[in-house]
């Protein structure tokens, strides 16, 4: 009995570990094994293994169209909301002007909206200004609320930045401009990069406000949701676990880059 | 000298330099020539002002009064990147993004010169490291990192090298050792080096001039000989080394001596080492200057008498002495352990005697403790 405690004690750690990753990748594991479902009309039940799916992932009705306005979205949203939020994060990270503090806190604003009242309220915006729903709404919509995370993020990069090392470029005879692309801009280049891949998954897999501000417009997360009411089709369980395995395959190169830069 | 021959000789002049912000003043009508090819400190505590001179020279701050000029060219209002002068910065401030032999290069290639190999590869072995040059500065060492920022800054040939508290972050052999390096590198490239420490023992050791500051003013120039032996102020006196100061009235004049009267015992001071402006004194007197015997024991010079061993510290090449005199005060007195003279113990009457031209004189209403307070490893970050 004893024993048994003392074992249990001493892999507490590793049993809430698995539990935890557990709890965590079932509906991922779910999405993948049913992506391989031979399912005719509903995915719901398992009815045989077909690669079938994987083969024709656009096989589905509209969804590749779908899927298609989602990444072009999210790669304008995810463009413009960097550009202007780097800028954003440099002027509050470095610059001491009137209206600082205010800025600082209106960032934060779209973050804490709930996005059913951003998403309604954008709309609402649009009608007033005759601006049809669709395409470019969206986009614009989505710079709105990525924007905040790219500040936020870019900043904290800033912060950490040494204002030396800028006082060091200068001194050995760069200008500011070059002192900006020689050393500042290489070294916040990491923040940015996280803060691009942070507002394209943003963009990606936003619903609500998508759908208020899209009009007839479907992206993969409104075809998603459209079609749970008929049977979701295999094929989304490929884009989906495709999208998964793309992220995981950033993380793993980006953390195997990070380390070889270390060592050599 | 005179101004006309430092501009032209390419001297550094610091005139009339004062720096504020808001109501704090950390540089103060500050005048100041730095000859060319010289290596001069910029010795003080801890918000003294040394640090932002130093960056009002490098650029980095703009002065709020005054000018500075390299040789006859007024630098006052240009930019870092305009002036012929580099900076090794407080923790080194090397591009973590850029290779060793990048760091070295950048001030090259942002003058537009293509082959930098030479260059580079004569810094690096200027400072021993030709190995590293492929090498990132997060896998230096503190003392590799140190020499790198060197060879950044003298690769350029500046006409003017500043270096910030550059051995502060290195323990304390390495920075005996980088002392010595620094000097001799000095001297082999002959650029202008102008040193900004709080260590007094590091400036003495290295500079062929310092200035002592206290709060955004120059207390006192000159060597370091010059500095310990005949200080100007009781700062000076107190900031480098210990000093002894005790409190009389000038009595008298004897030939080129001024007579002194010390709670009633007369000694004698060179009149070109006093620095009172009345008959109120400090004598100064450095510790190991004083020479402490029995009373049977004859005596030549000045003499104290009446003095009583209250502490007794034997350490190796020295034995350090508290002696207390009749008015109160405590004398420190270190004696070499050469002369085979048994040590004194502590009760026993000693006088303590010293050659009368180690003494110096300073202004009677100086504040006696200025300068001691100060303790020079604390606060090392001054901003």
């Amino acid at each position: 009995m004893r024993k048994v405690s003392r074992w249990f004690q001493r892999n507490l750690i590793r049993i809430y570990a698995v539990v935890a990753f557990t709890y965590l990748f079932i509906p991922v594991a779910y999405t993948f094994a049913f992506s391989f479902n031979d399912s005719r009309k509903s995915n719901l039940v398992w009815q045989g293994f077909t690669l079938e799916n994987w083969q024709n992932p656009c096989g589905a009705p509209e969804i590749c169209t779908a899927l298609g306005n989602s990444i072009k979205i999210g790669f304008l949203a995810t463009l413009f909301s960097t550009i202007l939020g780097t800028m954003i994060a440099f002027a509050i990270g470095r610059y001491h002007f009137k209206g600082r503090s205010t800025t600082n806190l209106l960032i934060f604003l779209p973050m804490a909206t709930p996005e059913i009242v951003l998403g309604a309220s954008l709309l609402s915006l649009f009608l007033v200004f005759q601006i049809n729903p669709g395409f470019w709404p969206t986009v614009i919509a989505h710079v709105l609320f990525c924007v905040s995370f790219v500040v936020v993020t870019v900043k904290a990069r800033i912060a950490s930045l040494d204002p030396r090392l800028e006082q060091a470029a200068m001194d050995l005879y760069a200008n500011e401009r070059e002192t900006f692309r020689r050393v500042t801009l290489p070294l916040v280049a990491p923040g940015i990069a996280a803060a691009a891949l942070l507002a394209f998954s943003l963009s990606f897999d936003d619903f609500i406000i998508t759908n208020f501000n899209s009009g007839t417009m479907t992206t993969f997360p409104k075809f998603v949701y459209t079609s749970a009411a008929r049977g979701i089709p295999a094929q989304a369980n490929v884009i989906g676990s495709a999208m998964f395995f793309l992220a995981l395959a950033i993380v793993i190169i980006g953390q195997f880059v990070g380390r070889k830069r270390k060592v050599s | 000298m005179s101004d006309v021959a430092s501009s032209a000789r390419g001297d550094l002049i610091l005139s009339h330099l004062t720096k504020s912000y808001g109501d704090f003043t950390a540089v103060n009508d500050l005048s100041l020539t730095i000859p060319k090819g010289s290596f001069f400190a910029l010795l003080g505590p801890s918000g003294c002002g040394k640090t932002t001179t130093l960056r009002m020279i490098a650029g980095l701050e703009e002065p709020t009064q005054g000018t500075i000029s390299l040789g006859v060219t007024e630098i006052t209002h240009t930019k870092p990147y305009q002036r012929p002068i580099n900076t090794v910065f407080q923790n080194y401030a090397l591009f973590p993004h850029l290779t060793i032999f990048e760091n070295i290069a950048f001030g090259l290639r942002r003058r537009g010169i293509k082959d930098v190999d030479e260059a580079v590869n004569k810094a690096l072995n200027l400072v021993e490291l030709p190995h590293l040059a492929q090498r990132k500065p997060t896998q230096l060492s503190g003392g590799q990192q140190q020499r790198i920022a060197l060879a950044r800054a003298i690769v350029n040939r500046p006409a003017l090298l500043l270096l910030d508290e550059p051995l502060g972050a290195l323990d304390l052999k390495l920075r005996r050792q980088m002392q010595i390096e620094l000097k001799w590198i000095q001297k082999e490239v002959g650029i202008t080096f102008v040193h900004v420490t709080h260590d007094q023992e590091e400036a003495m050791t290295m500079a062929d001039t310092i200035a002592v500051m206290n709060e955004g003013q120059i207390e006192q120039m000159g060597s370091p000989a010059d500095l310990y032996d005949n200080p100007e102020t009781a700062f000076v006196a107190n900031f480098l080394g210990q000093s002894n100061l005790i409190k009389g009235t000038v009595s008298g004049n004897d030939g080129d001596n001024k007579i002194v009267d010390l709670f009633g015992q007369k000694i004698s001071l060179r009149k070109d080492r006093s620095h009172a402006v009345d008959s109120s004194i400090y004598a100064g007197i450095r510790p190991e200057k004083f020479r402490i015997s029995r009373l049977e024991t004859a005596t030549s010079g000045n003499i104290l008498t009446g003095g009583k061993v209250e502490d007794v510290s034997y350490i190796g090449v020295s034995t350090q002495y508290q002696v207390m005199m009749p008015w109160g005060q405590e004398l420190m007195v270190f004696e070499q352990n050469d002369d085979g003279v048994a040590p004194f113990s502590v009760g026993e009457s000693v006088n303590i005697s010293w050659e009368p031209s180690f003494t110096f004189g300073l202004r009677g209403d100086e504040d006696a403790e200025a300068g001691t307070e100060v303790n020079p490893d604390e606060d090392l970050d001054e901003e």
